[in-house]
């Protein structure tokens, strides 16, 4: 079975180091591009449970005992990126697999 | 005719004559230990202020209020029962009915009676001691009435030259008076200090103009000359002046014990034993008044160890005795450190002593050590107290000393070591005296889970008296962190081992410019969310480049990287600069047409601006095209930066104004607009002493005066308020700019991250004295380039609005979705009070259930 890659937005979209939010299948998403990281580009949703806002795609990408995360600009919870795991309270945010290809940004919408 | 007060009570009733620091401290001692429940508590004070802090009394000159100093503001007896009344003075002990009889003719009855009235300052019979402007320094009252007269006149003298001589000297200098002082022994401070400290002392006084008379005794007071007063002295001579200070001692204020028969000192003093009780058993006596084995205890922390005891005899412990107290002292007069430690005058049998003395840089220092030369047995420091923590350590916990023993007092030189690492002092070593705490009771609170200094001083009290142990103090909670395994690190986080300041001078020396850079050559990993914000601030302070640059903007916090502030629902709030708070009224219908035309909710702010709430993320550079055409520029409320110079009208429009205080704050608030700062930065400007602009609250105050401006620091509001230090008074336009140039550069440079002007002040290794020195006198070479590092924030600075709405790239970066026009489902808004607000979570599913 092959993954149902879907495009999600251009490179040019992005902004390095830091995350933008978008689209997928009317929810919203925030999509993070980490140059140095293996996968690249990162997908979670925007969605802040702590918070109770859209917010994920505007907080700092940290870097903690070698995993990438972001932490939430509201309440500063951290978020891994790989996962959704929260690393301070007992939620979680979904997380989808994404890839950056010529210049193309894909999701794998489950 | 006589009425009784009289309570309701079945308690048995515990009375408390005065309200100073150890009544006040009694009466914290019996409310910890539950005596609230036990007795029914009254306090009376003869004073109109209840107790206040009268170790630091000259403060009350230097810029802090009667609240400042104010040890309770009548709160925690009101929320113990303790009933407590001011201005009341008990005239009468009646120890056969157990009545008292005040002054006003009232009496009550006692069950147990604690004596804490203190002393009063001993005037020297002299003829025309109680001319006018004669004065004594005991009371708030006395120092408003010094004021009063000090501001009328041009000459002052302290009779009086020991530890409460000198500091009422150094009150009487600043307030502008020529000062002298005169001693009737051969020396300063007698009871502390040997001949030769004594002399180094003067000789310190001396260069700071104030006359010094030893070995002088007045004969009488006259008419003067050129002056109110004339002072003629026993050998011939004489010394005009307006106003006589007599500060020549304290006498224990024992009336009630001569009145009421209890027995009392040859000298006076209420005699007392170890439990602190007086020849009648249900009397107790503690402080100045109290007599302890033929001796009077004159400082506070005695007091304190006294009411302890009274206290736990009272409540049934008897374990708790007064058995002496050590009386060393440390403490920096008219600027000049001086320290006495136990048997200061070598009258040990067989002592041995140690001489160290500089006349270059005026310092002195002596130890007396046992015959054995093992232990050490006193001390005496002039003109440095660095020394002082060790070598009372050595003497309070008899520890054996080092064999170079002279290198305790000897300057630091390479090689050798001194001091005393706080792991050699035993668990009973006595680390605050004032609270009797321990360096045992600090591993104590450690161990149980005060993991810092602020938390062991909120556990213990350590620290929260005089407040001298406070370095030792650092030393013994970092101590016992560390054996508990508990890492003390100064490290900003784990991507770079170096505190702030660290990585402010490596980016300042290695001149770099970006945080991928820094990263490489000083750091590792990829950086977080703590290093990240706080090198964007320090790149920005340094370098001051467009902080939303490619390179920069993946460091910033939300608020910065959208130039707005994030609520809570994800919209942002818009604050344009509005300095000093002076808005024409076209800006005005600006903003109020802009607010409209988006819908936002809109409030004044507490800094004099206007705050407009409710915007989206591409509303946000929409709205700021329209502030910018009609001329507003950024506010940055989202930086850690300067926020905002508040301002009153000052003397354009007001009839008290002294100043152009509207001016100043425009001025200075254009000036420093740009700064990027540890955390956030107020200014405020007063035209007068009025303070309308509340400035003492604020990082930087400035109160016009007659001769100029006054410039405070480090003051604040918020969370845990303080008010700010005078820093210098009656300064020009330029010299203000100029020290606030070096203050606020200083502490862009030094303080932690986040860490506001009050706590790095706080934290400040020698505090104000220390920024003076530094700001004032150049103590560290720094001025030239503190001045020159804030001139290239100055000549840099940009609107960052106005760039981003040059930049398509930044631009883009504020569409809401990358792949989609619409907006956020979940930002609703609910009208309140005609403007609208985020609606709750609850109305958001009735407003949906609604659509549905």
């Amino acid at each position: 079975m092959t993954t149902p890659w879907k495009l999600i937005c251009e490179q040019e979209d992005l902004i390095e180091g830091a995350g933008v939010a978008a689209m997928l299948n009317g929810e919203q998403v925030a999509i993070f591009y980490i140059p140095e990281s293996d996968s690249k580009v990162f997908v979670l949703g925007n969605w802040d449970p702590v918070g109770k806002a859209n917010v994920l795609s505007r907080g700092l990408i940290a870097h903690l005992q070698e995993q990438w995360v972001v932490a939430s600009p509201l309440y500063k919870q951290h978020f891994v990126l790989a996962s959704g795991e929260c690393l301070e309270e007992n939620v979680q945010v979904p997380h989808w697999p994404a890839k950056l290809e010529g210049g193309h940004v894909f999701v794998a919408a489950h | 005719m006589t009425s009784t007060v009289s309570f309701l009570n079945t308690k048995p009733h515990l009375v408390v004559i005065g309200n100073g620091m150890v009544g006040h401290h009694f009466v914290e001692q019996m409310i910890d230990q539950g005596g609230h429940d036990t007795f029914q508590i009254t306090v009376f004070g003869e004073e109109s202020y209840l107790a206040y802090d009268r170790v630091h009394l000259s403060e009350y000159f230097t810029g802090k209020g009667a609240a400042d100093l104010a040890m309770t503001d009548g709160t925690l007896y009101s929320e113990h029962g303790v009933r407590y009344f001011t201005n009341s003075l008990v005239t009468e002990i009646d120890r056969e009915a157990k009545q008292l009889i005040l002054k006003d003719g009232k009496s009550l009855s006692y069950d147990k009676l604690v004596l804490a009235t203190g002393s009063y300052p001993f005037v020297p019979p002299i003829p025309g001691h109680k001319r006018d402007n004669t004065f004594v320094y005991r009371t708030l009252d006395d120092l408003d009435a010094i004021r009063a007269c000090a501001k009328q006149v041009t000459r002052g003298t302290v009779v009086g030259g020991g530890l409460l001589g000198l500091e009422a000297a150094n009150a009487l200098k600043n307030l502008g008076l020529e000062t002298s002082v005169v001693e009737f022994a051969p020396r300063l401070m007698p009871v502390q200090l040997d001949e030769k400290g004594g002399a180094v002392l003067k000789e310190m006084i001396e260069g700071l103009d104030v006359k010094v008379y030893t070995d002088t005794a007045t004969k009488e007071v006259v008419d003067g000359e050129s002056a109110f007063h004339r002072m003629n002295f026993a050998d011939g001579s004489h010394l005009e002046t307006d106003l006589i200070l007599f500060s020549a001692g304290i006498r224990p204020q024992d009336a009630l014990a001569h009145q009421s028969g209890l027995s009392v000192g040859e000298r006076g003093g209420i005699s007392v034993n170890n439990h602190c009780q007086t020849s009648d058993e249900d009397i107790y006596a503690i402080g100045e008044c109290a007599l302890w084995n033929n001796r009077i205890f004159g400082l506070v922390a005695p007091g304190y160890s006294m009411a302890k005891s009274a206290a736990g005899h009272l409540m049934g412990d008897a374990g708790v005795t007064f058995t002496g107290a050590d009386m060393s002292t440390k403490l920096k007069l008219l600027g000049c450190d001086v320290g006495s430690v136990g048997d200061a005058h070598a009258q040990t049998q067989g002592c041995k002593v140690f001489v160290y003395q500089d006349e270059i840089s005026q310092s002195y220092r002596k130890m007396v050590v046992s015959e054995d030369g093992k232990k050490l047995l006193g001390a005496v420091l002039v003109g440095d107290n660095s020394y002082y923590d060790t070598l009372l350590q050595y003497y309070l916990n008899a520890i054996d000393l080092p064999e170079q023993a002279q290198a305790l007092i000897l300057p630091a030189m390479a090689d050798v070591p001194v001091g005393l690492g706080v792991d050699a002092l035993p668990a009973t070593a006595s680390i605050c005296s004032c609270h009797n705490v321990s360096k045992q009771d600090i591993n104590d609170a450690v161990c149980s889970g005060a993991l810092s200094v602020s938390d062991v001083k909120g556990t213990t009290n350590a620290g929260t008296g005089c407040g001298g142990c406070a370095a030792l103090l650092k030393k013994v909670v970092d101590n016992e962190l560390l054996a508990l395994g508990v890492e003390v690190s100064t490290d900003i986080c784990e991507h770079f081992a170096y505190t702030r300041q660290d990585l402010y001078n490596l980016v300042k020396i290695g001149e770099i410019k970006t945080f991928s850079e820094l990263l490489k050559v000083h750091g590792k990993g990829h950086g977080c969310e703590i290093c990240k914000p706080a090198v964007g601030s320090i790149l920005a302070s340094v370098w001051n480049d467009y902080v939303l640059k490619k390179e920069h903007i993946s460091l910033q916090d939300t608020n910065d990287r959208f130039l707005a502030n994030m609520q809570k629902d994800g919209t942002y709030s818009i604050v344009p600069r509005i300095p000093g708070g002076e808005i024409t009224p076209d800006r005005l219908i600006v903003l109020g047409e802009v607010a409209k035309e988006y819908g936002l909710y809109t409030k004044v702010t507490g800094g004099q601006r206007i705050d407009l709430f409710g915007a989206t993320l591409p509303q946000l550079p929409e709205i700021w095209e329209k502030l910018i055409a009609a001329g507003f520029e950024t506010g940055q409320a989202y930086g850690k930066s300067l926020r905002t110079v508040k301002s009153c009208v000052g003397s354009t429009w007001c009839r008290y104004g002294v100043n152009d205080s509207m001016k100043m704050a425009i001025d200075l608030e254009n000036r420093y607009k740009g700064l990027r700062s540890p955390h956030k930065i107020k200014f405020a400007v007063s035209g007068c002493t009025r303070e309308c602009a509340e400035a003492q609250s604020k990082d930087i105050g400035v109160i016009a005066t007659e001769g100029g401006w006054n410039l405070y620091v480090c003051g604040n509001g918020g969370m845990k308020p303080r008010h700010g230090d005078l820093f210098a008074k009656d300064l020009d336009d330029e010299t203000l700019v100029k020290y606030i140039d070096r203050v606020l550069m200083f502490y862009t440079k030094t303080a932690d991250r986040l860490q506001r002007t009050s706590v790095w002040m706080d934290g400040l290794e020698g505090g104000l004295d220390y920024l003076k020195e530094v700001v004032i006198n150049d103590k560290l070479g720094l001025c030239v380039e503190l001045e020159a590092s804030m001139q290239h924030v100055v000549n840099t600075f940009q609107c960052e609005w106005k760039t981003t709405l040059e930049d398509p790239e930044a631009l883009k970066t504020f569409r809401q979705f990358v792949n989609y026009e619409g907006s956020d489902s979940n930002v609703v808004f609910v009208e309140e009070r005609d403007q609208m607000r985020p609606a709750t979570e609850s109305e958001k599913q009735q407003l949906i259930a609604k659509v549905g």
